[in-house]
């Protein structure tokens, strides 16, 4: 065998080496974006989590204003970290609807009870069912919904101080 | 005291998860009451993978998305929908990443050229060696 041949098995071994080390200095983004971004927003309608707040319906959005769609759950410990943020940017004239997946309405207003409640509307999603026609895989994730009700843009995880600049821009110039 | 203190507190603690309190839904661990459609839909949830432990199957997975993947899956093969219908679906939503089933679009090429690549240099291999063993 010539010696260019022998040298394969050792090429191949470092590529391996290689490839493998690369992965565990830079892993890999195990974010799921969803391919609804640029799309209109699908059919649903979700009755009222708590009692004296609508439920939230498609046909709420698309109405000319731009608005946000926050997926969130009692349950969920980043969503206690988002509050406040949703309260500044409510704060500053962004309209957010919401949606409270797998969750009941007495634990929904416990929730916002301690935290805050900066929505307009909340529908209840007890199996997660708008959620994955939404292609959003957990909570939190806020969704920009432009005024002809197209998603514009999806945030996965909590949203921080940093993103609230750009949000009130984006919703301002997508009126 | 300060031990049986610490041991109250080891034994109450709440591991951090991200679970609802609610039970899993209806389909999540019930099978369908019609054979046919329960094995079409098992077949359909071992090739979704799971938006949470990403590397499962949603028929493997005992997390709570998962459950409810399942739930609808079962739902809509019920409802008589066909599972290349539900698949489309969910890849509408999620991209061809939640479906295990390689496709036929490019990045997917070097997976089907590979069996035969494979095929070529072991017969190429085997030539060199009977070659060889005839010279001898």
């Amino acid at each position: 065998m010539s010696r260019g041949l022998r040298l394969i098995p050792i090429l191949l071994l470092v590529f391996i080496v290689v490839s493998l080390a690369w992965r565990l200095i830079k892993p890999a983004d195990t974010a799921v974006p969803s391919q609804l971004v640029e799309r209109p927003l699908p059919q649903f309608t979700l009755a009222a989590a708590v009692p004296g707040k609508p439920g939230v319906a498609s046909a709420d959005f698309g109405r000319g204003e731009p608005r946000l769609l926050n997926i969130f759950a009692s349950w969920c410990v980043p969503c206690i970290g988002e509050a406040p943020i949703l309260g500044e940017l409510r704060g500053k004239g962004v309209k957010i609807e919401a949606m409270a997946v797998r969750d009941t309405p007495e634990a929904t207003a416990a929730f916002l009870a301690a935290n805050g409640d900066p929505y307009e509307r909340i529908g209840l999603d007890p199996q997660s069912d708008v959620q994955i026609s939404l292609g959003s895989s957990g909570v939190p994730e806020t969704f920009v919904i432009d005024g002809h009700g197209v998603i514009r843009r999806q945030y996965i995880g909590p949203l921080t101080a940093a993103n609230v600049p750009g949000i009130v821009d984006e919703l301002r110039s997508l009126r | 005291m300060k031990a049986a203190a610490l041991l109250l507190m080891l034994l109450t603690t709440q591991p951090l998860l991200a679970d609802s309190n609610l039970p899993p839904a209806y389909w999540a661990n019930r099978q369908l009451p019609n054979t046919q459609q329960e094995a079409q839909a098992q077949e359909l949830m071992e090739q979704l993978r799971c938006l949470v432990c990403q590397g499962q199957s949603i028929a493997d997975s005992d997390a709570e998305l998962a459950g409810d993947m399942r739930d609808l899956v079962r739902r809509r093969i019920a409802a008589g929908e066909k599972p290349a219908t539900i698949r489309d679906w969910l890849i509408q939503r999620y991209g061809t990443w939640i479906s295990y089933r390689p496709t036929g679009e490019p990045a997917a090429w070097p997976l089907w050229l590979a069996p035969l690549a494979l095929l070529l240099a072991g017969a190429w291999l085997i030539r060199r060696r009977i070659a060889m063993k005839a010279r001898h």
